[in-house]
């Protein structure tokens, strides 16, 4: 069962804020859904081998060549603040 | 005329009996006229969506025409389309207009269909109702007190109520198929890695496969035909030479082994469900098939497996989005990781929200054997039961949802409820299996039933050919909801 200090401390890593008024509320849907994920923690699977995709993938390699061209500024037309080409974002160091 | 199917259509367009531009008018008018009480667009663009007409109509009066050039068609909205808005129904890109096309956009596209709009869905892809969406739910057509299901719920009210003869979808955990089944419309997910996910935006990037709606299975074959294929852009595209998916329809179903999982057909499944299921079987056995009981012993897993890979991988794909490059960014924060916080906690509703915090938790330090590895290991033990179930059979047959259609806010506010709505679906996301829904019945309060045919890997061929031979022996298919029809 998760506590509160574990919901607060999940919820800073994922960088989500969740006002202490609702946190109660997170941690009975958190642990509701990890009481469903409980039955899953028993199953003995000992030597199988972790299936992490739905197809066997091998990476492929292509020609190395430029095949992009320079969009940045229709791509950054869309951010919440740009200017000379840079995302903005508060001080970080002072 | 709007009751009409893809190859129907097409004959009126490529006839000369109608041109593209009368055609996209007729559904725009029915959109403007009839999505008010259903809410299945986010946006209509009548401008651009006549301009494209237009266009398919030169290409035809060229000689020029595929088989879908100069149909409507409506994409989900998170498929990225070059200078519409792609909202994903969050808050979070509300206002976000894409600046590249999907490779799914792109292609049908170049078919020369023509895009109307944008459909509603549950945010980001979460969800069983199409209740989480930030532009409000969508209601399902043939009760409008009650879920089209999710999380394609849009694209599924559209295509049900004739507001457009196909459209797109994404299937995640069953986010074709069970809308596809409680709206009575045809669905089909494609093998993992047969639908480019370029520009499709990501929620679990090893579940997550493109497909469409349509309202027969010869509807969903060209679809697949004009969205299938290899796309060296996406990473997990799989590089096969590209398929006629109608090749097979018109085959008898003489000798085909139909698989019936006994886990599908227990006290889980409603019994008005249950009966359209079988009588649905029956229908497959007269027509030739052969039936077998297989077994999927894991079955049961399937769903707590899925929420902590599904939640993983989305609290992964989805810490994109912090208020710097796009998205939603709060307007007041006291520092770097503050914006961070309150970016995300007021850009994404509270199932999003849900999702990141459970894949967060499984992913961090100390718990990820425990979990996250966990379940990808029983993810094989849940893959392996089909290998063994399609040894004994060539295509599997069972329940897409186990009820119909649910009242708005019956299951909302306890999320697993909700998560056991996918009962069904899920097992063949984690495989990576095709799986298709086709209407099969009315159930309880008139409302319509899937049958769900699951195929071994690259079989959508042959599961296509199943569902258009019941087609050609049952109407089902063809019940429009009440009001809505021709």
């Amino acid at each position: 069962m998760l506590s509160r200090d574990d919901v607060r401390r999940i919820a800073e890593l994922a960088r989500i804020e969740v006002p202490e008024e609702g946190l109660a509320a997170v941690q009975h849907d958190l642990n509701g859904i990890f009481g469903l994920v409980e039955r899953m923690r028993a199953v003995d699977t000992a030597g199988v081998e972790p299936m992490a995709h739905a197809v066997d993938l091998t990476q492929r390699l292509r020609e190395d060549k430029v095949t992009d061209t320079d969009q940045h500024e229709l791509f950054q037309a869309c951010a919440p603040q740009v200017e000379d080409g840079l995302y903005l974002v508060p001080k970080v160091i002072e | 005329m709007f009751d009409h199917t893809l190859p129907e259509l097409a004959a009126l367009l490529h006839g000369g009996k109608a041109s593209s531009e009368e055609v996209t008018r007729l559904f725009l008018s029915r959109i403007e006229r009839l999505d008010p009480a259903l809410n299945a667009f986010i946006t209509v663009d009548a401008h651009k969506a006549l301009a494209a007409a237009r266009a398919a109509d030169a290409r035809i009066a060229a000689g020029e025409a595929g088989p879908l050039t100069g149909i409507p068609i409506a994409h989900k909205d998170l498929f990225c389309a070059k200078g519409w808005k792609t909202t994903c129904a969050s808050r979070m890109l509300a206002d976000w207009v894409s600046p590249y096309d999907a490779h799914v956009v792109e292609r049908l596209d170049r078919a020369g269909a023509v895009l109307v709009g944008k459909t509603n869905m549950d945010e980001f892809a979460m969800g069983s109702s199409n209740e989480n969406s930030h532009f409000g739910p969508v209601r399902n057509p043939w009760d409008t007190a009650r879920v089209p299901g999710g999380s394609s719920g849009g694209s599924a009210a559209a295509v049900a109520a004739r507001l457009v003869p196909a459209a797109t979808g994404t299937d995640t955990g069953g986010s074709i198929r069970q809308p596809a089944s409680l709206t009575g419309t045809c669905g089909i997910r494609p093998t993992y890695g047969a639908v480019s996910r370029y520009g499709m935006v990501a929620f679990a990037s090893s579940l997550d496969q493109g497909g469409a709606f349509g309202k027969s299975a010869e509807d969903l074959a060209l679809m697949m035909n004009a969205m299938g294929g290899f796309d060296a852009r996406d990473s997990t595209s799989v590089e096969r030479p590209a398929e006629d998916y109608r090749r097979d329809l018109a085959k008898p179903l003489a000798g085909l082994r139909v698989g019936l999982p006994k886990e599908y057909f227990t006290a889980d499944l409603a019994p008005d469900v249950g009966a359209c299921v079988i009588a649905a079987v029956d229908e497959l056995r007269r027509l030739g098939a052969t039936t077998v009981e297989v077994s999927l012993p894991n079955q049961a897993l399937a769903v707590p497996v899925y929420y902590v890979i599904a939640p993983a991988e989305a609290s992964s794909n989805l810490s994109r989005f912090d208020g710097v490059r796009y998205g939603h960014r709060a307007a007041q924060y006291a520092d770097l990781n503050d914006m961070y916080r309150r970016s995300r906690a007021e850009g994404f509703g509270p199932e999003v929200r849900r999702r990141i915090l459970v894949g967060t938790y499984v992913l961090s330090h100390g718990y990820y054997d425990a979990y996250y590895l966990q379940a990808q290991k029983v993810r094989r033990l849940i893959a392996g039961d089909f290998a063994r179930a399609f040894a004994a059979c060539d295509v599997i047959a069972g329940p897409v949802a186990p009820t119909v259609a649910f009242p708005i806010g019956e299951k909302s506010s306890d999320p697993v409820q909700m998560y056991l709505e996918d009962l069904y679906t899920i097992p063949v996301n984690l495989a990576g299996l095709p799986g298709l829904s086709v209407p099969c019945g009315l159930g309880a309060h008139g409302l319509p039933v899937g049958l769900q045919l699951i195929g071994d890997y690259f079989d959508e061929a042959r599961m296509l050919q199943v569902a258009h031979q019941y087609q050609l022996a049952t109407d089902w298919h063809r019940k429009a909801p009440p009001g809505y029809g021709a």
